[in-house]
Protein backbone atom coordinates (compact mmCIF):
# COMPACT_ATOMS: atom_id res chain seq x y z
CA UNK A 1 0.00 0.00 0.00
CA UNK A 2 2.73 2.43 1.05
CA UNK A 3 4.68 1.50 -2.07
CA UNK A 4 1.68 2.17 -4.26
CA UNK A 5 1.15 5.59 -2.70
CA UNK A 6 4.84 6.34 -3.09
CA UNK A 7 4.87 5.35 -6.74
CA UNK A 8 1.67 7.31 -7.36
CA UNK A 9 3.26 10.48 -6.05
CA UNK A 10 6.58 10.01 -7.79
CA UNK A 11 4.69 9.58 -11.09
CA UNK A 12 2.14 12.29 -10.47
CA UNK A 13 4.70 14.89 -9.40
CA UNK A 14 6.79 14.13 -12.52
CA UNK A 15 9.68 13.04 -10.30
CA UNK A 16 10.65 10.21 -12.63
CA UNK A 17 10.50 12.43 -15.68
CA UNK A 18 12.75 14.96 -13.95
CA UNK A 19 15.24 12.21 -13.16
CA UNK A 20 15.38 11.29 -16.83
CA UNK A 21 15.83 14.88 -17.83
CA UNK A 22 18.68 15.31 -15.33
CA UNK A 23 20.45 12.41 -17.02
CA UNK A 24 20.21 13.88 -20.51
CA UNK A 25 21.00 17.29 -19.02
CA UNK A 26 24.25 15.91 -17.64
CA UNK A 27 25.19 14.45 -21.00
CA UNK A 28 24.64 17.85 -22.62
CA UNK A 29 27.87 18.94 -20.93
CA UNK A 30 29.73 15.64 -21.28
CA UNK A 31 32.85 15.41 -23.44
CA UNK A 32 31.87 14.54 -27.02
CA UNK A 33 33.38 11.38 -28.45
CA UNK A 34 32.83 12.14 -32.14
CA UNK A 35 35.88 11.73 -34.37
CA UNK A 36 35.93 14.66 -36.82
CA UNK A 37 36.64 12.45 -39.82
CA UNK A 38 38.64 14.24 -42.49
CA UNK A 39 40.73 16.07 -39.87
CA UNK A 40 40.95 13.23 -37.35
CA UNK A 41 41.17 9.54 -38.12
CA UNK A 42 40.77 6.46 -36.01
CA UNK A 43 43.91 4.31 -35.65
CA UNK A 44 44.25 1.66 -38.36
CA UNK A 45 45.48 -1.91 -37.97
CA UNK A 46 48.20 -3.17 -40.36
CA UNK A 47 45.67 -5.89 -41.22
CA UNK A 48 43.17 -3.34 -42.51
CA UNK A 49 41.40 -4.57 -45.65
CA UNK A 50 40.80 -1.68 -48.02
CA UNK A 51 41.40 -1.02 -51.71
CA UNK A 52 43.15 -3.83 -53.59
CA UNK A 53 46.58 -3.62 -55.20
CA UNK A 54 48.75 -5.87 -57.37
CA UNK A 55 52.37 -5.98 -56.27
CA UNK A 56 55.64 -6.36 -58.17
CA UNK A 57 58.98 -7.88 -57.20
CA UNK A 58 61.87 -5.53 -56.54
CA UNK A 59 63.14 -6.05 -60.11
CA UNK A 60 59.85 -4.76 -61.54
CA UNK A 61 58.46 -8.13 -62.56
CA UNK A 62 54.79 -8.51 -61.65
CA UNK A 63 54.18 -11.15 -59.00
CA UNK A 64 50.90 -12.54 -60.27
CA UNK A 65 51.29 -15.91 -62.02
CA UNK A 66 47.64 -16.25 -63.03
CA UNK A 67 46.96 -19.30 -60.84
CA UNK A 68 43.37 -18.04 -60.48
CA UNK A 69 43.13 -19.17 -56.84
CA UNK A 70 41.78 -15.76 -55.90
CA UNK A 71 39.17 -15.93 -58.63
CA UNK A 72 38.12 -19.36 -57.35
CA UNK A 73 37.98 -18.38 -53.68
CA UNK A 74 36.23 -15.05 -54.16
CA UNK A 75 32.80 -15.50 -52.51
CA UNK A 76 31.33 -12.48 -54.30
CA UNK A 77 32.64 -13.45 -57.76
CA UNK A 78 34.21 -10.03 -58.03
CA UNK A 79 37.48 -11.14 -59.70
CA UNK A 80 37.79 -11.94 -63.43
CA UNK A 81 41.10 -13.25 -64.79
CA UNK A 82 42.24 -14.12 -68.33
CA UNK A 83 45.74 -15.55 -68.84
CA UNK A 84 48.17 -16.26 -71.68
CA UNK A 85 51.70 -17.54 -72.15
CA UNK A 86 54.23 -14.75 -72.49
CA UNK A 87 57.24 -14.86 -74.91
CA UNK A 88 59.49 -16.15 -72.06
CA UNK A 89 57.09 -19.07 -71.63
CA UNK A 90 55.81 -17.89 -68.23
CA UNK A 91 52.11 -17.71 -67.56
CA UNK A 92 50.83 -14.18 -66.96
CA UNK A 93 47.46 -12.50 -66.77
CA UNK A 94 46.18 -10.48 -69.70
CA UNK A 95 43.20 -9.31 -67.75
CA UNK A 96 42.75 -8.92 -63.99
CA UNK A 97 39.53 -7.08 -63.08
CA UNK A 98 38.13 -6.55 -59.61
CA UNK A 99 34.59 -5.23 -59.43
CA UNK A 100 34.75 -3.24 -56.20
CA UNK A 101 30.97 -2.82 -56.20
CA UNK A 102 30.71 -6.61 -55.77
CA UNK A 103 33.71 -7.05 -53.46
CA UNK A 104 32.89 -7.65 -49.79
CA UNK A 105 36.48 -7.05 -48.58
CA UNK A 106 36.78 -10.49 -46.93
CA UNK A 107 40.47 -10.75 -47.73
CA UNK A 108 40.27 -14.34 -49.03
CA UNK A 109 42.06 -13.35 -52.29
CA UNK A 110 44.99 -12.05 -50.30
CA UNK A 111 45.09 -15.19 -48.13
CA UNK A 112 44.85 -17.56 -51.07
CA UNK A 113 47.58 -15.90 -53.12
CA UNK A 114 50.74 -18.08 -53.14
CA UNK A 115 53.02 -15.20 -54.25
CA UNK A 116 51.51 -12.30 -52.27
CA UNK A 117 50.56 -10.59 -55.52
CA UNK A 118 47.03 -9.42 -54.73
CA UNK A 119 46.83 -7.53 -51.44
CA UNK A 120 44.34 -5.31 -49.69
CA UNK A 121 45.83 -1.99 -48.67
CA UNK A 122 45.11 0.54 -45.95
CA UNK A 123 43.33 2.87 -48.42
CA UNK A 124 39.66 3.48 -47.61
CA UNK A 125 38.96 6.88 -49.17
CA UNK A 126 38.33 6.26 -52.85
CA UNK A 127 35.26 6.73 -54.97
CA UNK A 128 33.81 6.45 -58.45
CA UNK A 129 31.92 9.24 -60.14
CA UNK A 130 30.11 7.20 -62.79
CA UNK A 131 29.03 3.65 -63.41
CA UNK A 132 32.03 1.44 -64.05
CA UNK A 133 34.52 3.65 -62.22
CA UNK A 134 34.80 1.06 -59.48
CA UNK A 135 35.70 -1.82 -61.81
CA UNK A 136 39.47 -1.81 -61.29
CA UNK A 137 41.53 -3.20 -64.17
CA UNK A 138 44.99 -4.77 -64.02
CA UNK A 139 46.72 -1.50 -64.89
CA UNK A 140 44.89 0.41 -62.18
CA UNK A 141 45.64 -2.27 -59.57
CA UNK A 142 49.33 -2.33 -60.54
CA UNK A 143 49.41 1.45 -60.32
CA UNK A 144 48.01 1.33 -56.79
CA UNK A 145 50.61 -1.30 -55.91
CA UNK A 146 53.48 0.78 -57.35
CA UNK A 147 52.36 3.89 -55.56
CA UNK A 148 51.95 2.39 -52.08
CA UNK A 149 54.52 -0.44 -52.24
CA UNK A 150 56.46 0.93 -49.30
CA UNK A 151 53.45 1.05 -46.98
CA UNK A 152 52.15 -2.30 -48.23
CA UNK A 153 55.51 -4.01 -47.53
CA UNK A 154 55.67 -2.39 -44.11
CA UNK A 155 52.18 -3.64 -43.18
CA UNK A 156 53.00 -7.22 -44.34
CA UNK A 157 56.21 -7.06 -42.33
CA UNK A 158 54.37 -5.96 -39.19
CA UNK A 159 51.91 -8.83 -39.51
CA UNK A 160 54.39 -11.49 -40.71
CA UNK A 161 54.67 -13.29 -37.35
CA UNK A 162 50.98 -14.04 -37.23
CA UNK A 163 50.42 -15.41 -40.75
CA UNK B 1 4.59 60.08 -39.11
CA UNK B 2 2.83 63.37 -39.92
CA UNK B 3 5.24 63.96 -42.76
CA UNK B 4 4.73 60.47 -44.20
CA UNK B 5 0.96 60.93 -44.02
CA UNK B 6 1.21 64.21 -45.94
CA UNK B 7 3.41 62.50 -48.51
CA UNK B 8 0.87 59.70 -48.99
CA UNK B 9 -2.05 62.13 -49.23
CA UNK B 10 -0.24 64.26 -51.83
CA UNK B 11 0.66 61.23 -53.89
CA UNK B 12 -2.55 59.15 -53.73
CA UNK B 13 -5.10 61.88 -53.00
CA UNK B 14 -6.97 62.63 -49.76
CA UNK B 15 -9.42 59.70 -49.82
CA UNK B 16 -6.89 56.96 -50.69
CA UNK B 17 -3.79 58.29 -48.90
CA UNK B 18 -4.86 57.51 -45.33
CA UNK B 19 -6.10 54.00 -46.13
CA UNK B 20 -2.99 53.13 -48.12
CA UNK B 21 -0.80 54.45 -45.32
CA UNK B 22 -2.48 52.12 -42.82
CA UNK B 23 -2.20 49.23 -45.28
CA UNK B 24 1.51 49.86 -45.88
CA UNK B 25 2.18 50.28 -42.18
CA UNK B 26 0.42 47.04 -41.26
CA UNK B 27 2.14 45.12 -44.06
CA UNK B 28 5.50 46.39 -42.82
CA UNK B 29 4.63 45.36 -39.26
CA UNK B 30 3.52 41.90 -40.40
CA UNK B 31 6.79 41.45 -42.28
CA UNK B 32 8.63 42.69 -39.18
CA UNK B 33 7.05 39.86 -37.18
CA UNK B 34 7.00 37.07 -39.77
CA UNK B 35 10.53 37.41 -41.15
CA UNK B 36 12.29 37.17 -37.77
CA UNK B 37 9.89 34.35 -36.91
CA UNK B 38 10.87 32.34 -39.98
CA UNK B 39 14.53 33.04 -39.29
CA UNK B 40 13.89 31.86 -35.73
CA UNK B 41 12.31 28.70 -37.09
CA UNK B 42 15.33 28.07 -39.32
CA UNK B 43 17.72 28.40 -36.42
CA UNK B 44 15.44 26.44 -34.11
CA UNK B 45 15.99 23.45 -36.41
CA UNK B 46 19.73 23.97 -36.04
CA UNK B 47 19.40 24.36 -32.26
CA UNK B 48 17.36 21.17 -32.14
CA UNK B 49 19.93 19.17 -34.05
CA UNK B 50 22.79 20.62 -32.02
CA UNK B 51 21.20 20.17 -28.59
CA UNK B 52 19.94 16.66 -29.25
CA UNK B 53 23.36 15.78 -30.66
CA UNK B 54 25.07 17.14 -27.55
CA UNK B 55 22.74 15.16 -25.31
CA UNK B 56 23.71 12.05 -27.27
CA UNK B 57 27.45 12.86 -26.93
CA UNK B 58 27.70 13.80 -30.60
CA UNK B 59 28.53 17.21 -32.07
CA UNK B 60 25.76 17.76 -34.64
CA UNK B 61 26.02 19.85 -37.81
CA UNK B 62 29.38 21.62 -37.83
CA UNK B 63 30.40 21.95 -41.49
CA UNK B 64 28.33 24.48 -43.45
CA UNK B 65 29.61 27.99 -42.91
CA UNK B 66 29.35 31.46 -44.46
CA UNK B 67 32.17 32.58 -46.77
CA UNK B 68 34.47 29.98 -45.25
CA UNK B 69 34.65 31.70 -41.86
CA UNK B 70 35.71 28.88 -39.50
CA UNK B 71 34.02 30.08 -36.29
CA UNK B 72 30.66 30.22 -38.07
CA UNK B 73 30.89 26.50 -38.90
CA UNK B 74 27.43 24.93 -38.64
CA UNK B 75 25.52 28.21 -38.82
CA UNK B 76 24.94 27.88 -42.55
CA UNK B 77 23.17 24.54 -42.14
CA UNK B 78 19.53 25.85 -42.06
CA UNK B 79 20.18 27.98 -45.15
CA UNK B 80 21.66 24.99 -46.98
CA UNK B 81 18.67 22.87 -45.94
CA UNK B 82 16.26 25.53 -47.18
CA UNK B 83 18.03 25.80 -50.54
CA UNK B 84 17.97 22.03 -50.90
CA UNK B 85 14.24 21.87 -50.12
CA UNK B 86 13.41 24.64 -52.59
CA UNK B 87 15.32 22.87 -55.37
CA UNK B 88 13.47 19.60 -54.88
CA UNK B 89 10.51 18.48 -56.93
CA UNK B 90 7.04 18.52 -55.38
CA UNK B 91 5.58 15.14 -56.25
CA UNK B 92 1.79 14.86 -56.28
CA UNK B 93 0.66 11.22 -55.97
CA UNK B 94 -1.50 10.04 -58.87
CA UNK B 95 -4.48 9.14 -56.68
CA UNK B 96 -4.35 12.34 -54.66
CA UNK B 97 -6.87 15.12 -54.65
CA UNK B 98 -4.60 17.75 -56.20
CA UNK B 99 -6.41 20.84 -54.95
CA UNK B 100 -6.59 19.69 -51.31
CA UNK B 101 -3.07 18.25 -51.49
CA UNK B 102 -1.66 21.66 -52.33
CA UNK B 103 -4.06 23.51 -50.03
CA UNK B 104 -3.18 21.48 -46.92
CA UNK B 105 0.30 22.96 -46.21
CA UNK B 106 -1.12 26.44 -46.67
CA UNK B 107 -3.91 25.67 -44.21
CA UNK B 108 -1.33 24.45 -41.71
CA UNK B 109 1.05 27.39 -41.85
CA UNK B 110 -1.49 30.23 -42.20
CA UNK B 111 -2.99 29.91 -38.69
CA UNK B 112 0.44 29.25 -37.21
CA UNK B 113 1.61 32.63 -38.51
CA UNK B 114 -1.71 34.47 -38.07
CA UNK B 115 -1.83 33.71 -34.35
CA UNK B 116 1.24 35.93 -33.88
CA UNK B 117 -0.85 39.04 -34.58
CA UNK B 118 -2.01 39.34 -30.97
CA UNK B 119 1.21 38.36 -29.19
CA UNK B 120 2.50 41.34 -27.18
CA UNK B 121 6.30 41.56 -27.39
CA UNK B 122 6.49 44.49 -24.98
CA UNK B 123 3.95 47.03 -23.62
CA UNK B 124 4.10 49.01 -26.88
CA UNK B 125 4.98 46.40 -29.51
CA UNK B 126 1.85 44.45 -30.47
CA UNK B 127 0.33 44.25 -33.94
CA UNK B 128 -3.33 43.91 -32.92
CA UNK B 129 -4.13 44.71 -29.29
CA UNK B 130 -7.61 43.17 -29.41
CA UNK B 131 -9.72 42.43 -26.35
CA UNK B 132 -10.51 38.83 -27.34
CA UNK B 133 -6.84 37.95 -27.87
CA UNK B 134 -6.96 34.68 -25.98
CA UNK B 135 -10.04 33.52 -27.89
CA UNK B 136 -8.36 34.48 -31.15
CA UNK B 137 -5.29 32.42 -30.21
CA UNK B 138 -7.43 29.40 -29.29
CA UNK B 139 -9.36 29.70 -32.56
CA UNK B 140 -6.19 29.99 -34.65
CA UNK B 141 -4.32 27.12 -33.02
CA UNK B 142 -7.40 24.90 -33.46
CA UNK B 143 -7.45 25.72 -37.18
CA UNK B 144 -4.05 24.13 -37.69
CA UNK B 145 -5.41 20.62 -37.27
CA UNK B 146 -7.55 21.05 -40.41
CA UNK B 147 -4.40 21.32 -42.51
CA UNK B 148 -3.12 18.05 -41.04
CA UNK B 149 -6.44 16.25 -41.54
CA UNK B 150 -6.75 17.47 -45.11
CA UNK B 151 -3.13 16.56 -45.85
CA UNK B 152 -3.66 12.99 -44.70
CA UNK B 153 -6.94 12.66 -46.52
CA UNK B 154 -5.79 14.18 -49.80
CA UNK B 155 -2.62 12.06 -49.97
CA UNK B 156 -4.61 8.90 -50.71
CA UNK B 157 -2.15 6.86 -48.64
CA UNK B 158 -2.84 4.48 -45.78
CA UNK B 159 0.07 5.69 -43.68
CA UNK B 160 -0.89 9.31 -44.11
CA UNK B 161 -4.47 8.50 -43.25
CA UNK B 162 -3.50 6.60 -40.09
CA UNK B 163 -1.31 9.50 -39.01
CA UNK B 164 -4.16 11.88 -39.63
CA UNK B 165 -6.63 9.88 -37.56
CA UNK B 166 -4.17 9.78 -34.68
CA UNK B 167 -3.47 13.51 -34.88
CA UNK B 168 -7.11 14.48 -35.08
CA UNK B 169 -8.04 12.52 -31.95
CA UNK B 170 -4.94 13.64 -30.06
CA UNK B 171 -5.16 17.34 -30.85
CA UNK B 172 -8.86 17.50 -30.07
CA UNK B 173 -8.34 15.79 -26.68
CA UNK B 174 -5.50 18.04 -25.62
CA UNK B 175 -7.25 21.17 -26.81
CA UNK B 176 -9.72 20.62 -23.96
CA UNK B 177 -7.09 20.40 -21.23
CA UNK B 178 -5.27 23.37 -22.76
CA UNK B 179 -8.47 25.42 -22.85
CA UNK B 180 -9.27 24.61 -19.21
CA UNK B 181 -5.74 25.58 -18.15
CA UNK B 182 -6.22 28.90 -19.91
CA UNK B 183 -9.56 29.37 -18.19
CA UNK B 184 -7.61 29.49 -14.90
CA UNK B 185 -5.37 32.23 -16.30
CA UNK B 186 -8.34 34.18 -17.47
CA UNK B 187 -10.06 33.83 -14.07
CA UNK B 188 -6.95 35.24 -12.39
CA UNK B 189 -6.43 38.13 -14.79
CA UNK B 190 -10.12 38.80 -15.51
CA UNK B 191 -9.22 39.69 -19.08
CA UNK B 192 -8.89 38.02 -22.48
CA UNK B 193 -6.45 40.67 -23.68
CA UNK B 194 -2.91 39.26 -23.69
CA UNK B 195 -1.36 42.61 -22.77
CA UNK B 196 -3.72 42.87 -19.80
CA UNK B 197 -2.83 39.32 -18.75
CA UNK B 198 0.84 40.34 -18.59
CA UNK B 199 -0.02 43.58 -16.79
CA UNK B 200 -1.97 41.53 -14.24
CA UNK B 201 1.29 39.79 -13.33
CA UNK B 202 3.10 43.05 -12.58
CA UNK B 203 4.05 43.84 -9.01
CA UNK B 204 7.75 43.71 -8.36
CA UNK B 205 9.09 40.19 -8.76
CA UNK B 206 8.59 36.73 -10.19
CA UNK B 207 6.41 35.88 -7.16
CA UNK B 208 3.60 37.78 -8.87
CA UNK B 209 3.69 35.65 -11.99
CA UNK B 210 0.83 33.23 -12.49
CA UNK B 211 3.44 30.46 -12.56
CA UNK B 212 3.33 30.24 -8.75
CA UNK B 213 -0.41 29.97 -8.01
CA UNK B 214 -1.12 28.10 -11.23
CA UNK B 215 1.96 25.85 -11.35
CA UNK B 216 0.02 22.64 -12.14
CA UNK B 217 -1.86 24.54 -14.84
CA UNK B 218 1.46 25.69 -16.30
CA UNK B 219 2.61 22.08 -16.53
CA UNK B 220 -0.71 20.99 -18.02
CA UNK B 221 -0.60 23.83 -20.54
CA UNK B 222 2.99 23.18 -21.53
CA UNK B 223 2.60 19.41 -21.86
CA UNK B 224 -0.64 19.91 -23.80
CA UNK B 225 1.27 22.35 -25.98
CA UNK B 226 3.86 19.67 -26.70
CA UNK B 227 1.03 17.29 -27.61
CA UNK B 228 -0.74 19.95 -29.65
CA UNK B 229 2.32 20.60 -31.81
CA UNK B 230 2.82 16.83 -32.29
CA UNK B 231 6.29 16.94 -30.80
CA UNK B 232 8.08 14.07 -29.07
CA UNK B 233 7.06 12.32 -26.81
CA UNK B 234 3.59 12.84 -28.32
CA UNK B 235 4.63 12.48 -31.96
CA UNK B 236 2.51 9.42 -32.78
CA UNK B 237 1.16 11.48 -35.68
CA UNK B 238 4.59 11.19 -37.29
CA UNK B 239 5.74 7.98 -35.65
CA UNK B 240 8.70 7.32 -37.94
CA UNK B 241 9.08 3.74 -36.74
CA UNK B 242 5.41 2.78 -37.13
CA UNK B 243 3.82 4.82 -39.91
CA UNK B 244 6.92 6.27 -41.62
CA UNK B 245 6.09 9.96 -41.28
CA UNK B 246 2.36 10.06 -40.73
CA UNK B 247 0.37 12.72 -42.49
CA UNK B 248 3.23 14.10 -44.58
CA UNK B 249 4.54 10.82 -46.05
CA UNK B 250 3.57 11.85 -49.57
CA UNK B 251 4.88 15.39 -49.39
CA UNK B 252 8.26 16.43 -50.74
CA UNK B 253 10.29 19.53 -51.41
CA UNK B 254 8.88 22.88 -50.38
CA UNK B 255 5.42 21.48 -49.51
CA UNK B 256 7.06 19.28 -46.89
CA UNK B 257 9.13 22.20 -45.66
CA UNK B 258 5.98 24.25 -45.16
CA UNK B 259 4.66 21.58 -42.77
CA UNK B 260 7.97 21.75 -40.99
CA UNK B 261 7.83 25.54 -40.75
CA UNK B 262 4.30 25.31 -39.35
CA UNK B 263 5.32 22.76 -36.72
CA UNK B 264 8.24 24.85 -35.55
CA UNK B 265 6.42 28.18 -35.58
CA UNK B 266 3.68 26.49 -33.54
CA UNK B 267 6.37 25.42 -31.07
CA UNK B 268 7.58 29.00 -30.78
CA UNK B 269 3.98 30.17 -30.43
CA UNK B 270 3.22 27.73 -27.61
CA UNK B 271 6.45 28.73 -25.85
CA UNK B 272 5.68 32.43 -26.18
CA UNK B 273 2.09 32.00 -24.99
CA UNK B 274 3.27 29.98 -22.00
CA UNK B 275 5.75 32.72 -21.14
CA UNK B 276 3.13 35.45 -21.60
CA UNK B 277 0.46 33.74 -19.54
CA UNK B 278 2.51 32.10 -16.82
CA UNK B 279 6.02 33.57 -16.84
CA UNK B 280 5.07 37.24 -16.91
CA UNK B 281 5.73 37.97 -20.60
CA UNK B 282 8.00 40.97 -20.96
CA UNK B 283 8.36 41.53 -17.19
CA UNK B 284 11.82 41.11 -15.64
CA UNK B 285 12.09 38.53 -12.83
CA UNK B 286 12.90 41.20 -10.21
CA UNK B 287 12.21 44.93 -10.55
CA UNK B 288 15.68 46.13 -9.57
CA UNK B 289 18.12 48.15 -11.57
CA UNK B 290 20.24 45.75 -13.66
CA UNK B 291 17.18 43.73 -14.68
CA UNK B 292 14.88 46.65 -15.50
CA UNK B 293 17.49 48.15 -17.84
CA UNK B 294 17.12 45.21 -20.22
CA UNK B 295 14.24 45.93 -22.65
CA UNK B 296 11.04 43.91 -22.26
CA UNK B 297 11.15 41.93 -25.48
CA UNK B 298 14.59 40.56 -24.56
CA UNK B 299 13.09 39.12 -21.37
CA UNK B 300 10.28 37.64 -23.44
CA UNK B 301 12.81 36.17 -25.88
CA UNK B 302 14.82 34.67 -23.02
CA UNK B 303 11.72 33.02 -21.56
CA UNK B 304 10.70 31.71 -25.00
CA UNK B 305 14.21 30.39 -25.57
CA UNK B 306 14.17 28.55 -22.26
CA UNK B 307 10.82 26.91 -22.98
CA UNK B 308 11.96 25.95 -26.48
CA UNK B 309 15.04 24.39 -24.94
CA UNK B 310 12.67 22.35 -22.78
CA UNK B 311 10.84 21.21 -25.94
CA UNK B 312 14.13 19.90 -27.34
CA UNK B 313 15.15 18.49 -23.96
CA UNK B 314 11.91 16.45 -23.84
CA UNK B 315 12.58 15.15 -27.31
CA UNK B 316 16.08 14.04 -26.38
CA UNK B 317 14.89 12.36 -23.18
CA UNK B 318 11.51 10.68 -23.48
CA UNK B 319 10.45 7.73 -25.63
CA UNK B 320 7.22 8.02 -27.61
CA UNK B 321 3.96 7.47 -25.72
CA UNK B 322 1.79 4.57 -26.72
CA UNK B 323 -1.44 5.77 -28.30
CA UNK B 324 -3.81 4.63 -25.54
CA UNK B 325 -1.48 6.17 -22.94
CA UNK B 326 -1.73 9.52 -24.70
CA UNK B 327 -5.50 9.32 -24.58
CA UNK B 328 -5.46 8.28 -20.92
CA UNK B 329 -3.16 11.14 -19.99
CA UNK B 330 -5.34 13.66 -21.79
CA UNK B 331 -8.77 12.54 -20.65
CA UNK B 332 -8.20 10.84 -17.30
CA UNK B 333 -5.39 12.93 -15.83
CA UNK B 334 -5.24 16.43 -17.31
CA UNK B 335 -8.94 17.22 -17.59
CA UNK B 336 -9.75 16.17 -13.98
CA UNK B 337 -6.76 18.14 -12.66
CA UNK B 338 -7.71 21.27 -14.55
CA UNK B 339 -11.38 21.00 -13.52
CA UNK B 340 -10.41 20.54 -9.87
CA UNK B 341 -8.09 23.55 -10.06
CA UNK B 342 -10.77 25.71 -11.65
CA UNK B 343 -13.15 24.88 -8.79
CA UNK B 344 -10.45 25.53 -6.19
CA UNK B 345 -9.53 28.82 -7.81
CA UNK B 346 -13.16 29.86 -8.05
CA UNK B 347 -13.57 29.09 -4.36
CA UNK B 348 -10.55 31.20 -3.44
CA UNK B 349 -11.82 34.09 -5.54
CA UNK B 350 -15.14 34.00 -3.68
CA UNK B 351 -13.39 34.49 -0.31
CA UNK B 352 -14.10 37.83 1.41
CA UNK B 353 -11.65 40.64 0.44
CA UNK B 354 -10.09 40.64 3.90
CA UNK B 355 -8.72 37.15 3.17
CA UNK B 356 -7.52 38.07 -0.31
CA UNK B 357 -5.48 40.93 1.17
CA UNK B 358 -3.45 38.49 3.29
CA UNK B 359 0.14 37.87 2.27
CA UNK B 360 0.48 35.21 -0.35
CA UNK B 361 -2.93 35.85 -1.88
CA UNK B 362 -2.54 39.61 -2.26
CA UNK B 363 0.31 38.98 -4.72
CA UNK B 364 -2.06 37.62 -7.36
CA UNK B 365 -5.59 38.81 -6.61
CA UNK B 366 -6.00 42.54 -6.96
Amino acid sequence: MIDRIKSFFSTFLLFELLKGMMLTGRYLFARKITVHFPEEKTPQSPRFRGLHALRRYANGEERCIACKLCEAVCPALAITIDSEQREDNTRRTTRYDIDLTKCIFCGFCEESCPVDAIVETHILEYHGEKRGDLIYTKDMLLAVGDRYEEKIAQDREADANYR
Amino acid sequence: MEYVQQLFEQFFGIEWGGALLILTRNLALILLIVLPLLLGVAYLTLAERKIIAYMQIRVGPNRVTFFGIPWLAGWGQPIADAVKAIMKEIIIPSGANKFLFVLAPVLTIAPALAAWAVVPFSPEIVLADINAGLLYILAMTSMGVYGIIIAGWASNSKYAFLGTMRTAAQVVSYELAMGFALVCVLMMSESLNLSDIVKGQQGGSFLNWYLIPLFPMFLVYFISGVAETNRAPFDVAEGESEIVAGFHVEYSGMAFTVFFLAEYSNMILVASLASIMFLGGWLPPIDIIPFTLIPGFIWLLLKIAFLLFCFLWFRATFPRYRYDQIMRLGWKVFIPITLAWIILLGGIMQLPPSFLNLWPLNLWFH
